[in-house]
């Protein structure tokens, strides 16, 4: 028997993250006064310290490790690094929501990253236990992150909803990897794919499996008909923590997409292909119709969460590379945009206010110009009109899907989408056409102003030269 | 070294970042001024691309080609021919003439208003000289940004419901487009627009390809049915919004079916032409009838701009049955030029019409017709240039509107008698609308109070509606400049549409 050297650097970042996420569980329990403060440096030091690591290997330390459960690959790189620099803005933004309420407490810090490692586990999966090793850690963090508000019962209430329909997802997803341990007698996801090439498994057994993997994934998603906790917990937990769940988790949740069902049981594509368009045309649909009635901001994002969700379904759907690489552009995108929308939510809130309901933005361009013109960004590039970056993310996966001749679906999500297009339009009308009832002020610190209005122009700037990072995208699937 | 210049990207960034310098610059003294520099460099260096321009060949011309998004091969491809060329200065021509009309008229966010109207003339721009499709779309559906702003923010009572309709229906057609545009790459393997007129394509694709683009710019134009949007959109909007949504936005719509439905789907185009010249009719005679009936100013300018874009469409399609009675073609080529110097003079007498109407406006405050009477009394210079304006837009000879009009019921009667008699009705239509509006607003004794104490047009608006009646009766007596710059690439077009993709 030979005993190889485990390369430990393969997994330095996740190695790193999980130091600093006991150092900081530390500091918070030490310093009672500061630690919050504290907590919160450390943190960001965290984000970008990973982000370093995980850039200064890329290119060069790719391939598998710790007996084939974890993989590091282009796929993985770009994701990670993603997740952390997201995270910079999410917990900038979310420090200034919390401050503002009372709720400024160290735990917070320590669960955002604790959660970040859980996702860069999940990134980086490559055996079926890795990977949902990594999920749990994340959703237990966001379980408890959302009930971190103890006194409001709407919060209480989300995090409950969050937490039972989420440990069913879960059990729904561990049933389904436990059928196709059963039949293929492996978790790794590369020996599962091969002996799914090998054409000898039965396929209703397999199938069978199959399904409750989708389930699993469509909850994590948040894909119609598995979308029932999404607008409760996006309307119920605080602007924070809704701002954590909606953007990061969602990436990870792509890359397990990838690694189960592309990965792992890329060779019954016929099989997923046909659930995946069920489920995304669904969300496309009920997304769009379901979200124009709403009336509060967060409720309203969470169902185009769920119509962007049925488009990043769509580049999987094709089964070329080129649609995944539209997909992950979809995700990336839709990080992005979803961060900076809830980041204005958070802007425009302050102490016993929260920006939540549409109405609370009434005649925002004559008080605040500036960032009336960066909400307007943001609302315009979800509806996915050019020159903004989400008009390149509809633009490729639609492709992706023209390309394999399914264009009725294309047709279909296109029309949703002009539908989709008028509760962003509403948004931009209250803002920009309705008259102000009275000036309110906009109290938010520094740094909060300036990273929301980046993180606006950057949909600006994506959307007029989106195409290194379109290749980028490229480049992890070929 | 000059030749090198990259004109084109001039004529259509200079008023995009101009724009965003007025943007920044705020509400002071700066932004009006700011605003007509940057709008007349644009209109002079449009001018070098009329007078660098070469008649002789239907070529592209001016052309620019950079790798944009390398992944999906897209590339920032821009060029000119006779198509684009003219309908490029008339889009200068008009941002001049929308910052002078709001000169004093805007006084809420005026830095905002003029910056959209820059920024929305480089994207109209670009929309023309786009060569790569995902670039003319980008452009296409960008420009509904700053045109729907501009709308809810200084339009009329309704404005909100005008807007949004007007942005939900243009957008509703150009998605099709958009799929359109994407098959066409998956067949042909570019994104090039020239490359899409060589693809064949089967009978069933076509007419699939052509019914998208058939919605996609049969609501920009608008032809009838789906031209609802467009008198609200115009009786709300402000006057610069109305003069920009006459005189250049409607042409997207016929730029549209000339550059993509005519030659990439001919043999569709050939087999549904009844159906368009159906529709043409529609608006000839049926909007015309609406236009009658209007009480309000803005709307009936409106209804007549919808008749007179019928002329357009008909004359793209018209030529079908052209070359099946007769093998020369040459009424074909008569029928395409009357159909581009129609959407080119239309763009001149909307805008002045609607100029005209704004003077008004801004004196009075109310668009219905009833408000006045015998304003002639009161504003005799004014007076004659609206009469004037009205004879044009009922194609009086003499005046560009006459000239479009007659083009095309000449050509409509070698493919059918019925085509050009049913066409020929807005001669009398056209001049019944325009002459009895002309008859309760000017004419007559004055009506009320308000109307005495109007005062007659200032030196701004003098030369605003002088300059455009110059040029409206320069197109009319003199049209040859304007159809020898374009005659090549019609005889280009119909050979293209003759040859069958089958």
């Amino acid at each position: 028997m030979m005993f190889e050297v485990v390369n430990m650097s393969f997994a330095l970042p996740e190695m790193f993250l999980l130091g600093m996420a006991c150092t900081i569980l530390l500091v918070v329990a030490f310093f009672k006064k500061t630690g919050a403060s504290l907590a919160y440096g450390l943190s960001q030091i965290t984000m970008v310290a990973s982000v370093v690591l995980v850039y200064r290997d890329m290119g060069g330390l790719e391939g598998l490790a710790f007996s084939d459960t974890y993989i590091r690959d282009a796929l993985s790189n770009v994701l990670k690094i993603a997740i952390f620099l997201i995270n910079i803005a999410v917990l900038m933004y979310s420090t200034s929501y919390l401050k503002a309420r009372e709720l400024f407490k160290g735990e917070y810090y320590v669960l955002a990253v604790f959660a970040t490692l859980g996702m860069s586990v999940m990134v980086s999966a490559h055996h079926f236990l890795t990977l949902y090793l990594g999920l749990e850690l994340m959703s237990l963090c966001l379980y408890a992150m959302v009930a971190m508000h103890r006194d409001s019962k709407v919060a209480t209430e989300a995090a409950m909803k969050y937490f039972i329909l989420g440990a069913l997802a879960s059990g729904m997803l561990l049933y389904g990897m436990s059928i196709i341990y059963g039949i293929t007698g492996s978790l790794s996801i590369s020996a599962v794919a091969a002996a799914i090439q090998t054409g000898s498994l039965d396929n209703t057994v397999l199938s069978f499996g199959l399904v409750f993997l989708v389930i699993g994934v469509g909850f994590k998603l948040g894909a119609v008909p598995f979308h029932m906790w999404l607008p409760d917990v996006y309307q119920g937990a605080p602007t924070a923590m809704t701002l954590f769940i909606a953007t990061t988790p969602k990436l990870a949740a792509f890359a397990m997409m990838i690694r189960l069902l592309v990965e792992g049981l890329g060779d019954v594509q016929q099989y997923w292909q046909d659930m995946l368009i069920m489920l995304s045309v669904l969300s496309v649909i009920l997304g769009n119709v379901v979200a124009i009635a709403q009336t509060n901001m967060k409720r309203m994002l969470a169902y185009s969460t769920i119509s962007h969700v049925g488009f990043i379904l769509l580049g999987i759907i094709s089964g070329t590379e080129a649609g995944y690489a539209g997909s992950l552009f979809y995700a990336l995108t839709y990080a992005v945009m979803t961060l900076a929308a809830f980041g204005m939510i958070i802007l425009m809130s302050r102490r016993g206010f929260e920006a939540e309901e549409i109405s609370d933005y009434k005649g925002l361009s004559q008080h605040h110009p500036w960032f009336a013109l960066m909400m307007l960004i943001v609302m315009f590039s979800m509806a996915g009109i050019p020159p903004l970056v989400g008009f390149y993310a509809k633009l490729a996966v639609i492709k992706s899907i023209v390309d394999i001749e399914l264009i009725s679906v294309a047709i279909l999500v296109v029309v949703m989408s002009v539908i989709g297009a008028f509760y962003y339009l509403r948004v931009i009308k209250v803002m920009y056409f309705d008259q102000a009832d009275d000036a309110y002020e906009i109290d938010a610190p520094t740094d909060m102003r300036i990273m929301v209005s980046a993180n606006a122009v950057a949909i600006l700037g994506l959307g007029i030269f989106p195409g290194t990072l379109m290749a980028l995208c490229a480049s992890v699937f070929s | 070294m000059f030749f090198d210049t990259p004109l084109l990207s001039l004529v259509i960034w200079l008023p995009i970042l101009g724009g965003i310098a007025v943007l920044l610059n705020g509400d002071n003294g700066f932004t009006r001024p700011l605003s007509l520099i940057v709008s007349v460099v644009t209109l002079f260096l449009s001018a070098g691309l009329y007078t660098g321009f070469d008649m002789t060949t239907h070529d592209m011309q001016f052309v620019e080609h950079i790798p944009w998004i390398a992944t999906f091969g897209i590339h920032y491809s821009l060029g000119i021919d006779g198509f684009s060329m003219p309908l490029i200065i008339l889009t200068a021509f008009s941002t001049v003439i929308v910052v002078v009309a709001g000169w004093e008229v805007i006084q809420d966010r005026a830095s905002q208003y003029m910056a959209a109207f820059l920024i929305m003339s480089g994207l109209m721009t670009a929309v023309f000289a786009a060569l790569d499709a995902i670039l003319f779309y980008v452009f296409f559906e960008a420009m509904l940004i700053p045109l729907f702003l501009v709308i809810g923010i200084w339009g009329g009572q309704n404005r909100v419901y005008a807007t949004i309709k007007f942005f939900l229906y243009t957008f509703f057609g150009s998605v099709f487009l958009l799929i359109a545009l994407l098959y066409l790459r998956h067949v042909s393997g570019s994104f090039a627009i020239l490359d899409f007129h060589a693809v064949a394509l089967t009978l069933t694709e076509q007419t699939w390809l052509f019914f998208a683009f058939l919605i996609a710019f049969a609501v920009k134009v608008p032809m009838w049915p789906v031209h609802t949007w467009l008198p609200d959109a115009h009786v709300e909007a402000p006057t610069g919004g109305s003069v920009i949504l006459a005189a250049i936005t409607l042409k997207i719509g016929g730029y549209g079916l000339l550059r993509f439905a005519l030659p990439i789907t001919p043999d569709a185009a050939m087999t549904f032409d009844w159906f368009v010249i159906a529709l043409s009719l529609t608006a000839i005679v049926y909007i015309g009838f609406v236009a009658l009936v209007q009480s309000d100013l803005k709307k009936l300018i409106a209804y007549s701009s919808i008749a007179h874009m019928g002329f357009v469409t008909l004359g793209l399609f018209v030529i079908f049955g052209i070359f099946a009675n007769s093998a020369t073609g040459s009424g074909a080529v008569l029928a395409v030029e009357g159909a581009m110097v129609q959407m080119v003079s239309h763009g001149f007498i909307a805008a002045a019409m609607f100029l005209c109407v704004g003077v008004l406006y801004d004196r009075m405050h109310t668009r219905e017709i009833s408000a006045y009477g015998g304003v002639i009394n009161t504003m005799p210079v004014f007076a004659g240039f609206s009469v004037f304006f009205a004879m044009a837009n009922a194609g009086l000879p003499g005046t560009s509107g006459f000239v479009g009009e007659f083009m095309v019921i000449l050509a409509a009667f070698q493919a059918n008698f019925w085509y050009a008699f049913l066409a020929a009705t807005t001669l009398i239509l056209g001049a019944a609308y325009s002459l009895w509006m002309v008859k309760r607003v000017i004419f007559g004794e004055v009506s009320n109070d308000n109307v005495a104490e109007l005062q007659d047009v200032n030196r701004r608006e003098f030369w605003m509606l002088a300059v455009l009646a110059i040029i409206v009766l320069a197109i009319g007596l003199w049209p040859a400049p304007l159809i020898d710059v374009m005659h090549a690439s019609v005889e280009h077009l119909l050979t293209q549409v003759l040859q069958s993709k089958l």
